[in-house]
This record gives structure tokens, C-alpha cells and sequence, in this order.
């Protein structure tokens, strides 16, 4: 049986722990609030967008514009949204698991790293990393995400990648976050949901028109559908990365309380069986004289 | 009394305005509109530009940063990508972001990226003139 002394080292250190990780659990609830009320105030934009999107693409959906059609490269672009710091649970390698796990080639995979930890974790694995935009991540704003669209784009434009792929981490909700992998580019047609239809009914009778016309609205367009799509998944990854440690520091702090009381018992069964130990001893001492 | 549509203002941050109005005015990448209820629905792409919403005899202005605009028979929706209010306008740092943007543009020098100097100068034009 280890000493007592042994075990209340350890008692003391598990402790420290435990305030530690209580500590960063009530950071990242804060953070979490604030990033769920961001996420939140843009969610209207994203949906208005992605639905003028779609009636633009339903329109001009036989164009023969490069965005909307493959300009015949191999080479896919992926951009991974982690995080840069760790003590997240399986936040992080969920994503890379994502990536290791796809049909993609390696080689035909070109990274590009928003966030620390997927960086490494991906370069380690052997991905090419063309670029990196990790501080983007601890303050994600509008024009971050647009800088990130144009780079793609005009790598793109260039014909080094012919696809461009996201991969990020949906915010569900407070306790369910979904890594997701999303095709961004060349942009698919989808059809629209039913219910949807139904409600604007009034205004599917006459027709959008589109002014420029729709190539050149395609043209305009997809750039900032682009960044808006970057935005979101940036603000999403923020909330669910925090969301995550959040839960990873609630277990952490909870497995503490349960070792602590473990090792308590320990040390009082410890402290119990000195005190019988010392006591047979005198009472055998005193037996021996008398 | 003209008919009124509603109105939103959607930056990517925040809805930036929701509620009714007469009449809008603002400028697209194929020049001014000016919107009344009742148009037929045209999604169209917006230049850096003063926004005139126009509400029971009142004016707002608004200066909106790029973006576009979906207008359907009742409702207008405008999609910013930055927006703002006369009164959040740093006009000191509008009038030298414009001078920048006028040096960059006649220095013609190598390496310059015209387009962004040229963008840029459109958003503070827009920037300056919401204000005055």
C-alpha cells in the first residue's frame, strides 16, 4: 500500500488540477455565450444568401462559367478550420479524421490551415499546407474570410485547384457539434426544400431577374457567397471549439472530483492501518516487558 | 400616401435595420435605382454607395459597403457586407483613407493593385458622402 504521505501528494496535485480545469471550463462557457450570440446574429444573412444563391444558380444553372462548372484540375483545395489551441476533447482530430477518412487522394489534397492544431496534425500526416491563416481564428471578422476567398479564388482562377472544399465543425447546438465536410466550388445547383416553395409561392409566379445579367452575376456573386461562407463556418468553428472544451473541461473536472474522493479513501484506509499498526505494536512491546 | 414594402439590412455581423418604407435609393454596379413598392422582383449587385431610405416624409441615410440587393413585389432585402449609420462614421479616417486611396491611383507605381485602390476609394466616397 503506498504511503500516506504518497498519497496525499498526489491528492494535493490532483487538486491543483481540477482548479485549473474548472477554471478554463467557466472561460470557454463565457466564450461560448459570445460566440453563440455572434453566430446567431448572422444566421439571417447566411440563409438570405445561400437562398438568392440557389434561385441565381436554379436560373443560370447551365451556365458555362468556370464557378459554376469544373475547370478539369485534380487538385482539391480544403479548408480546415480547427483551432490553435488544444485541451478541446476530440475536437480537433475529429476534423483531421475527416479529412484521413474522405476518398480524397494526398496528393491531390492542397491544405488550407485556419487554425494551429490542424495544421500540424495534417503536415504531420504528410498533407502539402499552402497556406496558413491561423491567427484568423481568434477573432474572426468579415474581411478575414474575404481575404481567404479571394486567395482561393485566385488560385482557382490560376488553375491550381478545381475544387474547393470546407471543412469545419457545425454548431448544433450546446452539446452537439457535427464536423462537416461541404463542397464550396464549383457551386451545385440544389434543389430548393418544399416547404420553402410553398411559402413564396407569390413570388416564384414571376420570375427573378437578375440585372447584370446572370453571368456576370455569377461572376459578382460567388466571391462574396464564398466569403459569407467562410464567415459562417468561422463563427461556427469558434463556438463549437469552445462549446467542445467546454464539455472536455466538465469531464475533466468531474474525473478529478472522482479520483480525489478515491484517493481520500485511500489515505483515511492508510491513515486507519498506521494507527492499528502503532497500537499492536505498543500493546506487543508492553506484553513482551510485562 | 405612396404604398410601403419592407425593408432589412443585413450585414454579415448583425440585421443592421428591419422595418417599412417608401422608397429607396442607392446605386448598383449598373447605376441608380430608386425602388417603390410594387417592382418586379431583380436581385442586383451594389456599388459602394449612400443608401436613401426614404419613410414618411423622413430620409435616412445609411452607407452601405458593397453587396446586393434582392427586391421582391413587398419586401427589399438588402445584403451588406458592411453598413453604417451617419452617426458611426469616423469621417477623419474616411477623408484619409480616401487621400490614400487618390495618392495610390495617380502614382500609378508598380505592384499597386488598382482594383482595391479603386474599391477602396468608392467606400470612402460612400463613407464621406452619407455623412454630409
Amino acid at each position: 500500500m503506498a504511503s500516506m504521505r504518497d498519497i496525499k501528494r498526489r491528492r494535493t496535485s490532483i487538486q491543483s488540477t481540477q482548479q485549473i480545469t474548472k477554471a478554463m471550463k467557466l472561460v470557454s462557457t463565457a466564450k461560448l455565450q459570445k460566440a453563440r450570440s455572434r453566430a446567431e446574429d448572422s444566421k439571417a444573412y447566411f440563409n438570405c444568401m445561400y437562398q438568392t444563391m440557389t434561385s441565381l444558380l436554379a436560373k443560370a444553372g447551365n451556365l458555362d462559367h468556370p464557378y459554376v462548372k469544373s475547370n478539369g484540375c485534380e487538385k482539391k483545395a480544403i479548408v480546415v478550420v480547427t483551432s490553435n489551441r488544444g485541451l478541446a476533447g476530440g475536437y480537433n482530430s475529429n476534423i483531421v479524421r475527416l479529412i484521413t477518412g474522405s476518398d480524397f487522394k494526398k496528393e491531390d489534397v492542397r491544405i488550407y490551415a485556419v487554425g494551429g492544431k490542424g495544421l500540424e496534425l495534417l503536415k504531420h500526416r504528410g498533407y502539402e499546407v499552402v497556406a496558413d491563416y491561423s491567427e484568423i481564428i481568434e477573432e474572426p471578422v468579415y474581411d478575414d474570410a474575404k481575404v481567404v476567398a479571394t486567395r482561393l479564388l485566385d488560385d482557382f482562377a490560376k488553375g491550381e485547384i478545381g475544387e474547393i472544399y470546407l471543412a469545419y465543425t457545425f454548431f448544433k447546438n450546446t452539446v452537439s457539434h457535427i464536423p462537416t465536410l461541404m463542397k464550396v466550388l464549383p457551386v451545385e445547383a440544389q434543389e430548393a426544400e418544399e416547404g420553402e416553395e410553398e411559402a413564396n409561392a407569390v413570388d416564384k409566379i414571376t420570375p427573378m431577374n437578375f440585372e447584370p445579367e446572370e453571368e456576370e452575376a455569377v461572376r459578382l456573386l460567388v466571391p462574396k457567397y464564398i466569403s459569407s461562407i467562410l464567415y459562417g463556418a468561422f463563427i461556427e468553428a469558434v463556438a463549437s471549439e469552445n462549446g467542445a472544451r467546454m464539455q472536455a473541461m466538465d469531464s475533466a473536472t468531474s474525473n478529478a472530483e472522482e479520483m480525489i474522493n478515491d484517493l481520500e479513501l485511500k489515505y483515511n484506509r492508510a491513515r486507519q492501518g498506521a494507527i492499528t499498526q502503532e497500537l499492536t505494536e505498543i500493546i506487543a512491546g508492553a506484553e513482551a516487558i510485562g | 400616401m405612396a404604398e410601403k414594402f419592407k425593408l432589412s439590412i443585413i450585414s454579415p455581423d448583425r440585421v443592421f435595420t428591419e422595418g417599412e418604407a417608401e422608397f429607396l435609393e442607392f446605386t448598383s454596379t449598373e447605376g441608380e435605382l430608386g425602388i417603390y413598392a410594387q417592382h418586379i422582383p431583380l436581385t442586383t449587385i451594389l456599388e459602394p454607395c449612400v443608401m436613401k431610405i426614404h419613410n414618411e416624409g423622413e430620409v435616412k441615410k445609411a452607407a452601405i459597403l458593397g453587396g446586393f440587393v434582392e427586391i421582391l413585389k413587398d419586401k427589399i432585402t438588402v445584403l451588406a457586407e458592411d453598413a453604417q449609420w451617419p452617426d458611426d462614421i469616423d469621417v477623419a479616417r474616411a477623408k484619409a483613407a480616401k487621400k490614400r486611396a487618390e495618392d495610390r491611383l495617380t502614382a500609378k507605381q508598380e505592384g499597386t493593385d488598382m482594383l482595391r485602390a479603386e474599391a477602396a476609394l468608392k467606400r470612402a466616397i460612400a463613407r464621406i458622402n452619407t455623412v454630409d
